[in-house]
This record gives C-alpha cells, structure tokens and sequence, in this order.
C-alpha cells in the first residue's frame, strides 16, 4: 500500500530506524528469523516518509504477532487470524492511515484464511507480511499448512499426510494486485521487498521464509545454503529471463502450459526463456510461479505481481463523499422521512 | 368510492380493532398488513403490529409450513400489545385458515379466498370437508370472496398473464378490508405509484385490485356493516409508524451525529437484524460506512479496528452469530474500546427459529465470553424505544470506553408502532474527547483511568501517542504486556468495577403502580407492551401489583435491589427459561417466580393476567 501523508506542521524530523523501536525487550527466541524481519521493516520504514503516528502494525496471534510491540507506532495485537478484518475497519474509516498486517503461516492460512481471502480479493490498502516458518512456534511445535507432507511434529508422529498450502498461490488465486516473496537472511533483499510492498497502492503480500530455529530448523536451508542457493531458488526482475544457477547457464522455460528448468546454450538462448512480467493483468503467469517449487524447480523470490486496481477503502469513501457532496445528511430531514402526521 | 353504491351500510364505532392477514409466503401478507398498518397510524390511531413468517422464503405453496401472517392491532386509546386474539381474519387458503382460525375471537369476521378453497388446498391443509360449505364456521361471520376471479376480471382489460394478475390479489384482499375500517385507500395508491411507478401497467393493475376490493365491499350485500376506529389521543406531536430495526438503524445514525463520530458497521446479514444493515448502508451521507463482513468474526473484529481508529463503531447480528463474535466481544473488553454489539435475539439454540421471537440470550449476553469478561447490558422494550436504547448505549459505551451489549428481539425488530419524532435540538449531544499529541515528550499512559476507570481513547495519528493494545492482559497504566498474578487480579477487578460503575450513571429504576404490595412484576425487552397491559388490567380486576421493566440489565439500577423487597411477590415473566429470574435470585437473594414461554410467540396478555392473579389467590 501506499499513503499520502498529511505531515503535521512544522519540519519533518528525519527518523532513523531506532526511531521505530518501542520500549519493550524483544522476546522471540534467539537465533528466530523474526529479528531479521523486524529489523529491515524497522529501517525501511524511515524511507517511506509516513510519520510513526501515521503507521499502524495490526497482527493475530502466533510468534510473528507479537511483532506490533516492538515497534514505536500504533498497533493492536489481536486475536488468531483476524488481523486482516481489524485492519478493514481501522482502513475504511481511517484511509490516511499506513496499515501493516503481520501474521503467519497458521494465523493467515488456517484459523484466518477466511479473512486473508476477503482482504486480498477487495484489494484493502494494506501491507499484509506473511512470515512462513512452515510449523506452529507459539505452540511449541504442530504441523502448519504450509508443512511439507511427511512432516513429523508432536501432532504428526507419523509424518503428516496434509498437502501443504502455496500462501503465494493463494494470494494470487484472490486476485492479489502485489505479491511478493523474500527470505528472513536475504536482508538486501527482504528491504527491497518490503519498500516495493509499501508504496504499492491496494493490497501488498509478502511471504517471507523464516527460519524457526528451535523447532524446524534449516526448513529453508535449501534456499538460504550460500553453496546451493543460486541454484535452488530464482530472483524475479520484471522484463527479465528467467535465469538462474551459479553460473547464470540455468533458465526457466515455458513447454506448452508448463514452466521446464532447461540448460542455457546448446541451442537454448536467453529469448526462448520465459520472460517476467510483473504488470501482466492476468494472474495467470504468477500462478504458474509460485506453484514452482524445491527440488523440482527454483523458487522464485521477488515480485511475482504488481497492479493497479482501485482500493477498497478508496473506493468506499468516494462512496460516502459522493453521497454528502449531493446533500449532507440532516437528521431532522432524516426523523421525517416517510409518511408522517400531526397529533394535536 | 364507488357512485353506484346503492346499499346503504350502517357504520359502529369501536374504541379498538384487531386484524390479521394471512396466506401463503407468496401471497403478499407482509405487505398488506404494513399498508393497513401505515393507513392505521396515518389516521391517527396508536398501532401495534406483530409480522409472523416462516423461516423457509417459500415453502410449498399452500402448505402450514409456508403460511405467513400479520397481525395489527389498532386503537383509538394507548396500546401496547399487537392482541391476544383477532377481531377479523382474513385466510387466502385453507392452510392459513386452520393455522390461525384458533385466534378469531367467536363471531369474529372471517374473509376467505374460496377460490384457494379446491381438492388440493383442502388436502394441503388436513381439511376432509370444505369447511365454507360444511358449517363448521357457523360461528363467526363468514364471508367466502372469490378474490382470484374477482381481481382478474378487475385487472382483464390490461392483458396481464394469470400470475401477474394473480400476484395483485392482496390488493383486492387489503381494498376489502379497507372498506371494512372504513380507511382511506390514499396512502396504499401513494405507495403504489412510489413502488411499481416505472412499471405502469403493473401499478395500475394493483390499483384497480385494491378499488375493487373496496367496491365489492361497498355495493355487495355480503357485508352490511362497517366499523370506524376514532383517533388516538397520543401525546401531540410529529409522529411515524416505524419499526424496531428502522429506529435502531435512525438512533445510531442520531447516536454518530450527536457525538460528533462517524459510523461504522460491521456485519453479517442474519435474520431478523439484517434490516440494520440495509437500513445504514443508505445512509451514507451521514458518513455511515457499512462492511458487509466476511463472517460474524470479522464483522466484529472489523468494528474494533474502527474503534481503535476513532470512529463510533458497531457490530450487528442475532444469537448464532453473537455466538461467533465471543472472542471478539473479549478482545474489544480487554482493550477497552467502545463499541455497540447488537443482538437481534431469535428462537435458539443453534439455528433454532430464525423468524420467531425469543430473549434467551441474556445468559449469553452476560456470561458467553471466556474468562471474567463484563460488559454493559441495556434492552429496548418496543420498537420505538429503540431510538432512545441506541444513543443510550453508545453514550455509555464512550463514557465509559467499553463494548456495550444492546439486545433487541425478532418481536420488536419487525414489530411497528407509532413514534413521536423529537426535535434534533432536544436530543442530548455527547461530547467525547481524544487525548491531543503529548507535547513535553512525557511518556503516555493508555491504561491510566478516570475518575469513572474509563481509560483515554488515543488516536492513531496522534503524534507522541503511539501505543499497542491487544488481548493478553495489560499492566495496569502502561498497558503493557504482563503476567503479573497481582495485577491480572488488580485488572480483572478494575473492569467489573468499571462496569459496575456504569449503574451511578443511569436513572434510578422506575416503578409503575403502588410503591409496595402484592406482587411486582418485573420484566425486560420485548415483553414490555404485553406485561405493562397485562398489570393495568389486574390492577382494574383489583390486584394490588406493580410493575417494573428494565432497560439497564447490567449492570441493574441501583435501587433495584430495593424494590424488588418492597413487594410480597414478584413475578418475572421472559420468553426464556428463567434468566432475568437467575440474576434477580443471584443478586438480591428475593424468592422471584418465573412465568416462561419458548413457543416463538409473545406472551398474550390474558397468559400474565392469569399468573399475576394466581399469585394472589
Ligand atoms: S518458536 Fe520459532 S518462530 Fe517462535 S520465536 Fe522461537 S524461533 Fe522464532
């Protein structure tokens, strides 16, 4: 999302990332990826030039939703899964405000997916930040959604037998107009993500890969391992092949409606490649991304989608102003409406 | 009307009337009880109305299940209840005749279609015989109108298909029974021309079936006599026939005006609350925003974010849904956010009877929440008193920065009755402060309390306010995050005693009748028409008994607890199984005695007369 600013009279001070940390000693366990989260949001949000009395972080429950405490700006730590719809009512009476979701793979997917699904598919003007560590932290150690198949946890002694859920796919499936995907280490990467999130107008998803070190540790090793990373996983850059491996030889290509990892070179060059297009109006390339997935293929992090649709709240408001424009509402005009008569 | 009327009918003045139109679902009861309800209040009576309709949009046609009624009750006196029984009854098909015939007072005026009276709808209903024909209704003053063929041939010269033609018959039936009241067809020809306007046709067609209804009654013999209602002698005044949901829906919007807010509403349609929602979301240039939710869950949760935001929000719904809200209702008590939670109760549990009247949610009201989780409780007693309930409780929700529960019911939510509009200057107005931008830089306090324990409401936006809220529990000033055992029990105590406190805030409890007595009978919500009626009439037959309805029902008056010794009995009829009586026990210790009913129906006046004067036999 992105905001227009009011700036309170007076010269802007410029803020520094320490300027968005509250009081409160961090408590997520040491090691956890949240930190590094914590920590690019913290800087990028000194570069978007919303005052912190202008951001708000709303969140559910779950690790990642203790994330509003630590920052110096407004927030409401909910209940499971309902951020998104706390968000909808503070954004549609409060348009100017910077709005953060901050949830997880248990909170957005599974007790919250109903409201996930509705913020996405109105296009709400809200930044929505997913941290995925694919098991469920707070509760010391259940399968999520997004757990791969075989997944032994306490619940799932003998490996789970769910099919895990594509949080991106999901997202693109409600129409997302911004989706996006980085990883809790990549912290260059993650900011960028985070900055492209928050001046998008309309509603922003950003999955990010965490790392729960204390019960699922290395789950995305495959994709943060400095020796195999180039290779297992793919940076998206709109109007650009997909390319991807150490050597930059490995690319992405379409074969009918399926994407195909083909060798660059021995008759394969880059234009047979499938080009990225983060504005194609249709969803239908980004679908096809985040369903690309380790070890099969490489996994895209990036852009995967960024359109321009009409807000909701934008919408909601015109709506309201229209109405007052034609005529203010007049409560007497208001008590009389309809047949009335007089008693003596 | 009609210039070749030549039977001259003679006209007798009664002092009250009760009608009840009834047929199919897809007969169009509804519309010709509320059109003979509005010519009614605009004639000046006191009305009081009860729509009864089936759960199913259409059932079977011409099955029991799929009858549909409603039920007027008009005066030229003071009324408060829609009547036991009905003086005229007007049954489009067998199945609306054996369904409702129990009501009809004897030699009551009974109006049939005997069209619908054929194999099929007889059998429909469970009729061996045809009861025109075979004299079981010799008791009541019959009158068999073919209206079918009646309002074809009125309608013949516009070409109109059989069904077209046929859907106009409750015109026909609502001209007759105009005539019989001797109403204007004025109002009914206005709402024809407003609502079928663009179509032409159809609207002439609707005309000529309610002229001829009017004119059969008028140049007939059937019917000889007609009979007039005189005014009322209301309080003088402006007034409109409204609805419960209209004069929630125009309460709030008054509630968000008056104390400078704008509206928010989250909600998620449910029968019978979900004219609230239609009725706001056209009120937008009020600054009204409505959010037709996802689920009940986020209805609420959505009204919390918009009260964190400042606006005057508010989530609407019935029982199953209020069920849903649970953790929401907690998380808005724990941040200590003003907002309205609505119930509009309905027949339980679970789905239980959507359209039907029932108020066995006080229990849910009070207690359905996890943990130690008070809220305000305030009821509305008829569908006027709405307006009044509405602001009332959204001035208590900002005074004292909680949610606050307002419980409606089915009854009075579709129920009508005349309201004495106010002047919009005679209205309260709420003034309700933010804190402004701390300026010195001193840290601020989002659980500092005031002299009532009501906690600043801070803004988003604010600058030098930010704070975090949320549901676990909060140290005390702070508002921080703490697990502290004494200061969960310090907070735990602080919001019950800030809800206890709500009871110095509003009026003391009255009591209507002797100051001490028989027997008090002691009611809330719905109820109020049937036992404010039910306690003149015992006091005429000479019973010492008072009565006393409570709009606050938590916390209670605080001279609650007074009066409800100063009596030998006291009774407490709810349409429950007994939970106003379990609070009233609880709390003052008083050997109160039920009178429940859980059938979807009101209590008839006549059912509390008889307990109250079996109390002091
Ligand atoms: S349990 Fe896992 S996700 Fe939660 S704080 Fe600890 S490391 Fe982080």
């Amino acid at each position: 999302m992105s905001t227009d600013t009011q700036q309170p009279s007076g010269s802007l001070p410029v803020l520094q990332a320490a300027d968005f940390a509250s009081d409160q000693e961090v408590r997520w366990c040491p090691g956890c990826g949240d930190y590094s989260i914590l920590a690019q949001m913290k800087k990028v949000l000194p570069t978007l030039g919303v005052p912190r009395e202008n951001t708000v972080f709303i969140s559910g429950i779950g690790c990642s939703s203790r994330f509003p405490y630590y920052m110096n700006t407004y927030g409401i730590h909910s209940i499971h899964g309902r951020a998104p719809a706390v968000a909808t009512g503070l954004k549609l009476t409060r348009p100017e405000l910077s709005v953060w979701v901050i949830t997880g793979d248990g909170d957005a997917l599974s007790i919250g997916g109903n409201h996930l699904m509705h913020a996405i598919r109105r296009n709400l003007d809200i930044n929505i930040v997913l941290f995925n560590n694919r098991i469920y932290g707070l509760t010391k150690g259940q399968y999520s959604p997004t757990s791969p198949l075989g997944k032994v946890t306490k619940s799932t002694p003998f490996g789970s037998v769910e099919n895990p859920l594509h949080p991106l796919s999901i997202a693109i499936g409600c129409e997302a107009t911004f989706v996006a995907r980085s990883i809790d280490v990549h912290i260059k990467h993650l900011g960028m993500v985070l900055k492209r999130a928050a001046e998008h107008r309309g509603v922003s998803f950003v999955e990010v890969y965490q790392n729960c070190n204390v019960f699922n540790d290395g789950a995305f090793d495959y994709a943060t391992d400095r020796s195999q990373k180039s290779d297992t996983t793919i940076e998206l850059e709109h109007g650009k092949p997909l390319i991807f491996g150490k050597e930059r030889n490995k690319g992405i290509r379409l074969n009918g409606m399926d994407p195909e990892v083909v060798e660059l070179g021995k008759g394969i060059s880059e234009d047979d490649l499938l080009f990225h297009d983060e504005k194609s109006t249709e969803p239908t390339l980004a679908y096809l991304l985040s369903r690309m997935t380790h070890p099969e293929f490489p996994e895209p992090i990036g852009v995967f989608r960024d359109v321009d649709r009409p807000s909701y709240d934008s919408l909601v408001n015109a709506q309201v102003r229209d109405a007052r424009a034609k005529r203010e509402g007049d409560l007497t005009a208001l008590f009389n409406a309809g047949d009335t008569w007089t008693v003596n | 009307m009609s210039a070749t009327s030549a039977v001259a009918k003679e006209i007798s003045e009664i002092p009250s009337a009760t009608v009840r139109f009834c047929g199919d679902s897809g007969d169009g009861m509804q519309l010709a009880g509320t059109q003979f309800t509005n010519t009614s209040a605009l004639a000046g009576n006191d009305v009081a109305t009860f729509p009864d309709f089936p759960a199913e949009i259409r059932a079977p046609r011409g099955t029991k299940a799929g009858v549909s009624g409603f039920q007027i009750h008009f005066a030229s006196e003071e009324i408060f209840t829609p009547g036991d029984q009905v003086d005229a009854l007007v049954a489009m098909n067998p199945a609306a005749l054996v369904t409702n015939l129990a009501d009809l007072v004897p030699g009551g005026i009974l109006i049939l279609n005997s069209e619908a009276f054929d194999d099929k709808g007889l059998k429909q209903a469970g009729y061996a015989t045809n009861p025109i024909e075979d004299g079981s209704l010799e008791g009541y003053q019959l009158f068999s109108v073919d209206m079918t063929k009646l309002t074809r041939l009125a309608v013949e010269s516009l070409n109109l298909g059989v069904k077209e033609s046929d859907r106009c018959r409750n015109f026909y039936a609502m001209g007759l029974v105009f005539w019989l009241y001797d109403r204007s067809m004025e109002p009914t020809l206005r709402y024809i021309e407003d609502k079928f306007g663009k179509r032409p046709e159809i609207a002439e067609a609707n005309r000529r079936a309610l002229t001829a209804g009017f004119n059969y009654g008028e140049t007939t013999d059937a019917l000889h006599s007609q009979y007039r209602v005189a005014p009322a002698k209301l309080k003088p005044g402006q007034y409109r026939n409204i609805t419960g949901n209209q004069a929630l829906a125009i309460g709030l919007v008054a509630a968000a005006k008056l104390s400078g807010k704008e509206l928010f509403l989250g909600s998620y349609p449910i029968t019978p609350a979900s004219d609230i929602l239609h009725d706001l979301s056209r009120h937008k240039n009020f600054g009204v925003r409505t959010f037709q939710a996802e689920d009940e869950i986020a209805a609420v949760t959505s009204a919390i974010g918009a009260a964190f935001g400042g606006a005057m929000a508010i989530t609407t719904s019935s029982g199953p849904g209020i069920a849903l809200k649970g953790e929401g209702m907690g998380l808005a008590v724990m941040t200590e956010l003003p907002m309205l939670i609505i119930n509009v109760q309905r027949g339980g549990p679970s789905t239980g009877l959507p359209t039907k009247t029932e108020q066995a949610d006080l229990m849910q009201a009070m207690y359905g929440r996890n943990g130690e989780c008070p809220m305000p409780i305030i009821a509305c007693r008829s569908p006027a008193d709405c307006f009044e309930v509405a602001i009332e409780a959204w001035r208590i929700a900002a005074r004292f920065m909680t949610p606050v529960m307002l419980l409606s019911d089915g009854y009075i939510a579709n129920g009508a009755e005349p309201w004495r509009i106010p002047q919009v200057d005679a209205l309260p107005t709420m003034e309700i402060r933010h804190p402004s931008a701390s300026e010195n830089g001193d840290e601020f306090h989002p659980y500092e309390r005031n002299e009532r324990l009501s906690r600043p409401w801070a803004l988003p936006g604010t600058p030098g306010l930010m704070h975090r809220i949320g549901g676990l529990e909060k140290q005390d000033i702070t508002g921080n995050v703490s697990y502290d055992p004494i200061n969960h029990q310090h907070m735990v105590d602080t919001r019950a005693a800030k809800v206890a406190a709500v009871a110095n805030d509003v009026p003391l409890q009255e009591v209507d009748g002797p100051e001490t007595g028989d027997v008090l009978v002691l009611s809330w919500g719905g109820t109020y028409g049937a036992c404010a009626t039910a306690v003149t009439r015992a006091r005429q037959l000479g019973t010492s008994v008072a009565h006393a309805h409570l709009r606050y029902l938590n916390p209670f008056p605080r001279n609650l607890g007074e009066i409800v010794k100063r009596y030998k009995k006291v009774l407490v009829p709810e349409l429950n199984k007994g939970q106003l009586i379990m609070l009233v026990r609880h709390k003052f210790l008083v050997d109160a005695i039920g009178l429940n009913k859980v059938q979807g129906k009101p209590f008839t006046v006549a059912e509390i007369v008889s307990k109250i004067q079996e109390l002091v036999k």
